[in-house]
């Protein structure tokens, strides 16, 4: 199963190495992987996705946990949550395809934030599976690049990830 | 006070209570080693090759239960220290590695002798620095020390660029009395809950069995353990890591466990309903096929690393603290409970046990005309009164050691047993020999171990540090010989040694004392006249039936219940006799 683990990991050169070592050291998959500082300048927030048995995430959140930089974390997927990624899109465009391209793009709330005469960069956000619907929704070979920023995510309700 | 960074360095591992640093000097380290220089309260011990110090640091550490401290230069001296540290990150043995670094600015590119310590070690390591500021060396030092010994202990690498022990910069100097780090909290009592339910489990058992290990040393819980066996009346066994906490000339003792355990541990493991896992962690060479282990037993797990549980093997009730004060709470409730373990189960369940130890799976051919190293280790136990600080190597001789060797007491036998580092027994003897002069140290090895730390021979005799090396020299890589025959029908690919040297001229030559022993009647006279020479470190070159095997053995992804015994001719064979 798809697990997010949210981390709240001390702000320190290595702290990142830390975590991708963990990962390749034990052979646990990463599919994703944010990071990012938080309003608190010592700490860092990570959003990981990975997949696995629910003894495999276990040892995960255990081995993360053991890690002296690694402060807190949930694992997002265990209750309620809102998932959001980023992602740009730069389309090559011509005449007739350039208002299919917005219709869709307007579907997917997505907004067009940059136009040349043959190109336009499509921003969206929203969960990664709406991401993957717009990218399939596209032909395939209008598409010259895509970025995407990996999932990051927060639950919901009261109840967050702080010290 | 206002120092400089290499005199804080010192001054941090003397108020630390540091008594001897293991290490080997270097152009990153000089400044520390000037001030090394300067003061006589912490003893630098000079090894010849970096992976001895950190051995030596280990022994230490393993047989007084202090950290053990490690000081090497940047590069190669870094990169040498890397395979002592692994094989105390897993064991869990505390230890402080200070590992001097290029000059801060230039990092990163590439200078004379730089190597990224922190990122080679990361995954060896219970944590790393680097420092970037000499204000905050001391506290990272304390921090070392702390994350080191506390929990489940393990290496921490404190890497010090050389401009951080510039004597020219001096800034004031305390060392904390105590450090905080707010993501590291190791738990130390067990949650009440589950110390009940396992006890309530524990006191209807009717095959139960205490399985125990390297945390029951390292959490300093022999005695608890041993009062909690004779409490309950259980069996015990231990892991190779955990051989001394209980004793071993103890009735309940049933042998170690695993693959080269005794049948009746093995096989008392697999027909249990209830299994305590006491500082264990489930360990391949422990459980052989995990599909098959244990499959009718209830299993409770204690253990100060919540990490370890459910790792490989699910268990039923985890138990989340350090060993002694969770043994203690389990031993009161177990005192207040009115229900008491029952008394015929336990009675059929030993009669059972007997009867597997009647099969007396640890006899070899006592009349053979080779010297049989099983001997030889029943024999240093003999003249040792069972009292000597054992340290190994890897290989046969090893588990000849583990077997044949009762330990009645905790921190006594000191090898690599998670890593399996060979050329680990004659630094880790030096390390247990300089905090225990009055005490005998044995290095049990053999002719291809030995050869890979010979070197701090040397170090024995500078630091007049006299240890009694055992050598089992079967001219083999015995364990890599054993597995041949049994498993490539006997295609004994590089494991004989054809040019090895002169072991006796050897040890001579190192300035110490050399003997070659071949015939069965000279080992006790040997091994008697060694022990006498309390002054001089002795080697033993003991030439032993080289085509001897470890029995018992479980063979590679096999169960507990399927083990090859050795039979009376000596040869073995596959039976089972489950």
């Amino acid at each position: 199963m798809r697990h997010i683990i949210s981390i709240l990991i001390e702000n320190e050169s290595g702290a990142l190495s830390r975590v991708a070592g963990l990962f390749s050291a034990r052979g646990y998959n990463i599919e994703s992987l944010t990071v990012a500082p938080t309003e608190d300048a010592s700490l860092s927030r990570m959003t990981l996705v990975t997949r696995g048995s629910d003894d495999i995430i276990e040892q995960i959140t255990k081995q993360l946990n053991k890690l002296i930089d690694v402060v807190k974390l949930i694992d997002l997927a265990e209750s309620d949550h809102i998932e959001r990624e980023l992602m740009m899109v730069k389309i090559k465009t011509s005449e007739h395809t350039r208002e299919e391209i917005r219709g869709i793009a307007a579907i997917f709330r997505g907004k067009i934030i940059d136009v040349t005469p043959t190109t336009y960069v499509v921003e969206m956000t929203g969960p990664s599976s709406k991401l993957d619907a717009f990218i399939a929704a596209i032909d395939s070979d209008t598409i010259i690049e895509v970025v995407r920023s990996g999932p990051t995510g927060i639950s919901r309700g009261e109840k967050g990830l702080h010290l | 006070m206002e120092l400089n960074g290499a005199q804080i360095v010192v001054q941090s591992l003397k108020d630390e209570g540091v008594e001897y640093i293991f290490g080997y000097p270097g152009g990153a380290v000089l400044h520390l080693y000037d001030a090394i220089f300067q003061q006589d309260d912490v003893k630098h011990i000079l090894v010849r090759h970096e992976q001895g110090a950190t051995h030596a640091a280990d022994g230490y550490a393993r047989a007084t239960g202090k950290p053990g401290v490690v000081l090497v230069t940047s590069g190669p001296g870094a990169t040498n220290a890397v395979t002592g540290i692994a094989t105390a990150y897993m064991d869990s043995i505390p230890m402080v590695v200070i590992s001097g670094q290029v000059p801060s600015p230039v990092i990163g590119s590439d200078a004379f002798q730089e190597v990224d310590m922190v990122g080679i070690t990361r995954p060896c390591v219970k944590h790393n620095f680097l420092v970037k500021d000499v204000t905050k060396l001391a506290e990272t030092i304390k921090k070392a020390f702390y994350v080191a010994t506390t929990g489940r202990p393990g290496p921490v690498v404190v890497d010090v660029p050389k401009d951080i022990t510039d004597p020219r910069i001096k800034v004031p100097y305390k060392y904390p009395k105590k450090v905080t780090i707010r993501s590291y909290n190791p738990a130390v009592t067990g949650h009440k809950g589950q110390i009940k339910k396992a006890v309530d489990l524990l006191l209807t058992a009717q095959k139960p069995i205490i399985y125990s290990g390297g945390g029951v040393i390292l959490g300093e819980a022999s005695k608890e353990l041993t009062e909690f066996a004779h409490t309950l009346g259980f069996p015990v066994t231990n892991t190779l890591m955990g051989l001394g906490a209980y004793p071993a000339t103890d009735k309940q003792f049933v042998g170690m466990l695993g693959m080269h355990g005794t049948y009746e541990a093995n096989m008392a493991m697999h027909d249990s309903d209830v299994i305590i896992a006491i500082g264990a962690r489930f360990d391949d060479r422990v459980t052989g096929k995990l599909d098959e282990f244990c499959p009718h037993a209830q299993i409770i797990h204690i253990d100060v690393d919540p990490a370890s549980i459910s790792k490989t093997v699910k268990v039923a009730i985890p138990i989340v603290g350090e060993v002694k004060p969770v043994l203690e709470q389990m031993l009161e409730m177990i005192r207040e409970s009115k229900k008491k373990p029952s008394k015929k189960a336990l009675e059929s369940w030993w009669k059972q046990i007997d009867e597997w130890r009647a099969v007396k799976c640890m006899e070899y051919d006592r009349n053979s005309r080779l010297i049989k190293p099983q001997y030889v280790i029943e024999q240093l136990y003999e003249v040792t009164k069972g009292e000597a600080y054992v340290t190994s190597d890897v290989g046969q001789h090893q588990m000849w050691a583990a077997q044949y060797y009762p330990f009645d007491k905790p921190r006594h036998w000191i090898n690599s047993g998670g890593l399996g580092t060979m050329g680990f027994g004659l630094p880790a003897a030096i390390g247990v020999k300089l905090a225990f002069p009055d005490s005998e140290v044995a290095c049990v090895t053999g002719d291809g171990s030995i050869q890979m730390c010979i070197q701090e021979l040397s170090t024995a005799l500078q630091y007049n540090a006299p240890v009694k090396i055992i050598n089992l020299n079967n001219s083999y890589l015995g364990m890599v010989r054993q597995w041949q025959e049994f498993t490539y029908e006997s295609r004994y690919s590089h494991s004989y040694m054809d040019a090895i040297p002169d072991f006796v001229k050897l040890a001579e030559a190192y300035g110490h004392v050399g003997m070659r022993i071949d015939k069965p009647e000279e080992v006790r006279p040997a091994l008697e006249e060694a022990f006498a020479m309390k002054d001089r470190t002795v080697f033993l070159d003991i030439l032993t039936d080289r085509t001897e095997n470890v029995y018992p053995m479980i063979e590679a992804g096999k169960a507990h219940n399927d083990m090859t015994l050795r039979v009376a001719d000596g040869t073995s064979t596959d039976r089972e006799l489950a």
